[in-house]
């Protein structure tokens, strides 16, 4: 069709390096997919996951930079906080929605997971874990109130954040009927084998989600 | 001036329904219809890379380059038209043409009814943004493109780009519709209503029949732009131009010449106004703005752009626009949303009001460049014969000098 090949803006600005919680929570994509990034900040995730498999993505970004830097990918992004955008969406209309390093600033994590789980048939997301080991030590020995390892950022730091461990996370699921199904642990950035001491041993943690069938 | 313009640009002319009457949506006929246009750029060998620009209320046809060379007479939308600019004319066809009812060459009040070879006046029938768009589709259709790669338009112009998306969504691949409204709120209606009483209190305005008088309702039309420029500005835009300087004086004078800056400013745009503009097309094309209600008739938004699912949208709003406030772009991407299309939306961060969208240039560059060239890409559209790619050229705006050339050019 084209006599000339142009320069896809993607190639330009084509970061070479995912941030490792993406590129895990990019294995976890089925190829062609459609999907929905919550917070897509730049959207190097959804940049990366039309070019390596093929995903129809969409994005929802507070920040303008953001919105700007998404759009010069070529990527469909709409501005907007995550609990609004939701609710536009018709039911099941994605594969996936995904939740990056975001669940510790929402206001109402039980409404936006819930409204994942609605517009999406599977919900993917990513959080650190204060309770990491080096968390607990920092608070025993010194009695400041950890910093996590995976997002270092005050307590008194914008924007607002609630700290909360894996196992916290996992008890929180079962109260609000919802099943962690596939999961990877992190360590700084590589994947571990935790055995049985997951929250002790991982700084951040990547789960998929699902709806508990009604019985 | 601008180093990357297009250069010298002629404004052409075509008539259709010359024997079948265009029908509008009132009832009423039109026979014969001409429309004035403009085009920039070449069209690429499948025809694919055409751009359609849609005017706000006073615009022309003229929106690029310069009128016969001359360089007084630039386009309204020159900053985002041209060579590597936004709309790139090295690589699009871009296309604008003069809305019907107004008064730069297509048919509006001030033209000749073949019936009586007088001019129209209040004769003319009332026509609609529905209508507006019909006649650019027999443009379009004239100039032989089957589909248009994107329709592109502020204020006014974003009605006609909903338009065009929710009624002929066959006939383009995406719209932008920016700093606009998907139906025209009352208070919308409320500031057209002022502007056309102004007209009709003026008795030179004659009910429309001053074309063969010595006097024409400038005073009318005049205090109609002013109130439009009011509400083109913002609360801070206005401080920031103007605050309470006085114009040429040291301290009040207590009488009731014109003191202050900002006082000067809208009298000098509405005198200017009078000069280029005609009152009858100020009562039309403000009457078919507010008209404009893609809700109807389901009273649904969404609903209207049911059959439009394949239209990519970029739809864009300025935080300070209070004429068409964030919250009406926010509600239009909410139904596009839940109708399933594909939507990209920015609320731009801006202090210029309504006029934001010819100010804002960079980040309009920024937005409107790399979309399409996300357009280019997903439909494959070949560039013209002779194309060289070139670094996006964003023009200088120094946006802290008052700017009213360009603001005379809007809505």
């Amino acid at each position: 069709m084209s006599n000339q090949p142009l320069p896809s803006p993607a190639e330009v600005t084509r970061s070479p390096r995912l941030r490792p919680d993406l590129l895990a929570i990019a294995d976890l994509v089925e190829p062609g997919a459609r999907m929905l990034d919550l917070g897509c900040g730049d959207g190097a995730l959804l940049e990366y996951l039309r070019d390596r498999k093929q995903v129809k993505g969409r994005g929802i970004e507070l920040t303008e930079a953001g919105v700007l830097a998404c759009v010069r990918r070529g990527l469909s992004v709409r501005q907007g906080n995550v609990q609004e955008g939701l609710a536009d969406y018709p039911d099941q209309s994605f594969d996936a929605v995904i939740l990056s390093q975001t669940l510790p600033y929402l206001d109402d994590p039980a409404m936006v997971l819930g409204e994942m789980l609605r517009v999406g048939r599977t919900a993917i997301v990513s959080f650190s874990n204060w309770g990491h080991w080096r968390c607990r030590l920092e608070l025993l020995v010194t009695g400041r109130i950890p910093v996590a390892v995976d997002l270092p950022q005050q307590w008194y730091e914008s924007p607002r954040r609630q700290l909360f461990s894996v196992t916290d996370f996992a008890r929180f699921c079962r109260e609000i009927g919802i099943v962690i199904d596939r999961q990877i642990y992190m360590n700084r950035g590589v994947r571990i084998r935790t055995g049985r001491f997951k929250n002790l041993l991982s700084t951040t943690a990547v789960f998929t989600l699902q709806k508990r069938a009604k019985a | 001036m601008n180093t990357n313009s297009i250069g010298a640009v002629s404004t052409q002319s075509f008539t259709f329904a010359e024997d079948e009457p265009f029908c509008l949506e009132s009832g009423e006929t039109l026979r014969p219809v001409a429309l004035a246009y403009e085009t920039y750029g070449a069209l690429n060998a499948d025809r694919s890379n055409a751009i359609l620009i849609c005017h706000a209320l006073s615009g022309s046809a003229h929106a690029a380059g310069y009128l016969d060379g001359d360089p007084e007479k630039v386009g309204w939308w020159e900053e985002t038209i041209g060579p590597g600019k936004a709309f790139d004319t090295d690589r699009f066809f871009v296309i604008c043409s003069n809305v019907i009812g107004s008064c730069y060459g297509s048919t509006g009040p001030a033209s000749i009814d073949p019936a009586t070879e007088q001019p129209y006046g209040l004769h003319f029938p009332v026509v609609t943004v529905g209508d507006m768009v019909r006649a650019q589709v027999r443009l379009i259709d004239h100039l032989g493109i089957d589909k248009l790669l994107c329709v592109a338009g502020g204020s006014m112009g974003g009605m006609q780009v909903l338009e065009w998306a929710a009624h002929h969504p066959q006939r383009l691949h995406a719209a932008m519709p920016i700093a606009t409204t998907a139906h025209h709120s009352p208070m919308l209606i409320a500031f057209s209503e002022v502007g056309r009483q102004a007209i009709y209190a003026d008795p030179a305005w004659n009910h429309g029949a001053y074309y063969d008088q010595p006097r024409k309702p400038d005073a009318g039309l005049a205090v109609a732009r002013m109130v439009g420029h009011i509400t083109y500005l913002s609360e801070e835009s206005m401080h920031l131009k103007f605050g309470r300087r006085l114009q040429g004086l040291e301290k009040y004078g207590y009488e009731f010449e014109t003191e202050f800056e900002i006082e000067s400013y809208l009298k000098y745009n509405g005198l200017k106004f009078t000069q280029r503009f005609d009152a009858n097309s100020y009562l039309y094309v403000t009457k078919a703005m507010d008209y404009f209600d893609l809700t109807q008739p389901t009273g649904s938004l969404a609903a209207a752009f049911a059959a439009s699912t394949e239209v990519r949208f970029l739809v864009i709003s300025f935080t300070s626009d209070w004429l068409y406030p964030s919250y009406h772009s926010k509600q239009l991407v909410s139904a596009l949303t839940a109708a399933g299309v594909d939507v990209t939306y920015l609320d731009v961060k801006s202090s210029w009001g309504h006029d934001a969208f010819l100010l804002e240039v960079e980040t309009m560059t920024n937005l409107l460049g790399s979309f399409l060239d996300r357009l280019v890409r997903e439909e494959q559209v070949p560039a013209p014969v002779g194309y060289a790619p070139r670094a996006r050229f964003v023009p200088g705006v120094n946006t802290a000098l008052p700017r009213t050339k360009l603001a005379d050019n809007l809505a």
